[in-house]
């Protein structure tokens, strides 16, 4: 019998939980800033379209699987999948659902970290007085694990283990006692924090404080629609891309906290209220924050050049030293608010990535809660050190993209032809309109049987085989180049070795092969991870078998 | 602000707040099921389920 009998505590615990795994460092990061790459106010289009053809039908499909499963006793995806269909490979394609969660948490764990210490850092007031070079290389000399300004040796690395600490400590707790009650604390204080710097942003006026613009230039640059990208696949792949990041739909986590759902509760309104949480707190509160102020105080060129290389630039390198243009109390604020609440998105997300494991061990090997999260704390150190210690040689952003992007295209176009396709439409909409507290449109049965899948297969070839700078219309015609984007260019390291042959200088040679030789090697312990997991599944399944369970 | 740019910041941000308290609410205006339910909070007589301290 399984050790796990474990419980939400109420169903706004249960609602803040799941939209707390949604909501994530990307709502404020990352989201604005492919806005602003894909076509500023037209990208919302395709956003939303996209959130309602593939994100809400995902939802639905991956909170019914986990009930369904909860009924049978699991709480992770492999014995889910198992249980929807006979053929006994399913449950190794649900080892992803294990398997990204423990890889993702390495490297997000450590995020997490940055935002605990610069929330520090804010307090301490080590950006008061800094120029804007000053703050940028705090976080450069933070990530070579350089120099502490603090004095602790190994800063990033003790922060990292303070995060990891506290994290097992709250899943070791158990759900009600644990993660439910951090996302009943952390989800408010963090729409709260992000109120706060939303109107903030909101009411910048130039040549105040050292504004250049008002907040309406940087509104209209995020929000003035440009509708010729509309007609851009590659905005159209960036909107289905920025829905599966911001909805945290094809990790296994959504499967998990839904399995302790009982099959007579309500999952569809659920779903749709974490859901457009989430949303909320992307698009309203997301959008809000990053690109008005920085735009505010630095303008649109320079803006434009640093979105370039992504939101964790603009968030750490440039908005610490912008918010001490309010005066250094004000600064001090705004900057524990910011980073607290990149805080708080962050563990609730990271608390959701321990779940399926310990669920896995309760239901399989009979752990008991505490040594099973204990044991997930341990994996992740181990597993996170690599992108700790390497993080310039690249391991960050090879887990980053492998596990915490191909990972979850692959997982979800596999579990919605499983659902929709082997398991059936008929069982599948009976599992998620059972017990619901709304009226599912009918129409999202057609959706989740055809346009979800297809539209999953074409993100997923999209990303395959994205054609050069994204221009398909050229692809289409006959030149089609793969970009180094793509995923067969990434396998390959075509960009890798491309800067390769054409360095000259000996250092950037010998610092480029050091890079490659540390993400093959990224990769080689990412799939000896994932390899691992199956094989415990497979002994579990084993197991199963001598105990009578199958 | 442009006007394009407002009306679509606009309808955006009352869309996706609306819907957001709307569902919110309707979660909150729900009737109970009967127990055993899934939550342990309106729980006392359900044996099966674990303390959340264990």
């Amino acid at each position: 019998m399984s050790a796990n009998k474990e419980s939400w505590g109420s169903r706004v615990g249960l609602i803040l939980a799941m939209a707390g795994n949604a909501v994530g460092l990307g709502n404020f990061l990352r989201f604005p800033v492919q806005a602003v790459q894909n076509g500023g106010g037209a990208f919302i289009i395709p956003y939303l379209v996209c959130f309602l053809v593939m994100g809400i039908p995902l939802l639905w499909i991956e909170w019914s699987m986990g009930r369904f499963g909860g009924k049978f006793g699991h709480h992770s995806t492999p014995f889910i999948l198992d249980t929807m269909h006979k053929n006994r490979l399913w449950k190794y394609i649900g080892v992803f659902g294990i398997w990204t969660n423990i890889a993702v948490a390495a490297y997000y764990c450590y995020l997490e970290s940055w935002t605990l210490s610069y929330v520090f850092h804010s307090l301490g007031g080590t950006f008061n007085g800094l120029d804007q070079n000053g703050v940028a290389d705090f976080f450069n000399h933070y990530v070579n694990l350089d120099t502490s300004t603090t004095g602790i040796p190994y800063e990033p690395i003790v922060f990292f283990v303070i995060c990891l600490l506290l994290n097992t400590w709250i899943l070791s707790q158990g759900l009600a006692a644990g993660v439910e009650r951090v996302a009943k604390v952390g989800m408010p204080l963090l729409i709260i924090f992000g109120i706060f710097l939303a109107y903030k942003g909101f009411t910048i006026t130039a040549g105040e404080n050292g504004a250049i613009n008002d907040s309406s230039v940087g509104l209209n640059f995020l929000w003035t629609p440009d509708y010729t990208q509309l007609w851009s696949p590659s905005v159209w792949l960036a909107a289905a891309g920025q829905i599966f990041f911001t909805l945290s739909v094809g990790m296994g986590t959504i499967h998990c906290y839904a399995s302790y759902v009982r099959s007579k509760d309500d999952i569809a309104l659920n779903a749709m209220s974490a859901g457009w949480m989430n949303e909320f707190v992307e698009v309203v509160l997301g959008g809000a924050i990053l690109i008005p102020i920085s735009i505010g105080y630095l303008g649109i060129d320079r803006v434009t050049e640093l979105v370039q290389l992504g939101g964790l630039g603009l968030g750490f390198k440039t908005l610490p030293y912008l918010f001490f243009q309010w005066g250094p109390v004000l600064g001090a604020v705004a900057g524990v608010m910011w980073f607290g609440l990149l805080f708080f998105a962050g563990i609730t997300s990271s608390l959701a990535m321990g779940t399926p494991w310990i669920g896995f061990l309760q239901d399989e090997f009979n752990w008991r809660r505490k040594p099973a999260a204990w044991s997930f704390g341990m994996i992740v150190l181990l597993l996170g050190m690599p992108t700790v210690l390497f993080f310039n040689y690249g391991v960050f952003d090879e887990y980053d993209y492998w596990a915490g992007t191909v990972s979850l295209v692959v997982f979800a176009l596999l579990e919605s032809v499983l659902f929709a396709w082997v398991f059936g439409m008929d069982k599948g909409w009976r599992e998620i309109t059972s017990g619901a507290d709304i009226q599912v449109p009918a129409v999202y049965r057609f959706i989740i049987k055809f346009i979800t899948p297809l539209l999953l297969l074409w993100v997923f070839i999209g990303s395959l085989i994205t054609p050069k700078g994204g221009d398909w219309g050229k692809a289409l015609a006959g030149e089609w180049i793969l970009d180094d984007g793509s995923i067969i260019n990434k396998l390959k390291n075509t960009s890798l070795k491309r800067q390769l042959a054409e360095a000259t200088d000996p250092v950037v040679i010998a610092q480029l092969q050091d890079t490659l030789f540390f993400v093959n090697a990224s990769r080689i312990l990412l799939a000896a991870v994932f390899l691992s997991i199956a094989l415990l599944v497979y002994i579990a399944y084993k197991k199963r078998l001598r105990e009578g369970r199958i | 602000m442009n006007t394009s740019a407002l009306v679509v910041m606009l309808a955006t941000l009352l869309l996706v707040t609306g819907l957001m308290i709307y569902f919110f609410i309707r979660v909150l205006n729900a009737p109970p099921k009967p127990e055993p339910d899934s939550y342990l909070e309106n729980d006392d007589d359900d044996p099966e389920r674990q303390l959340p301290n264990r």
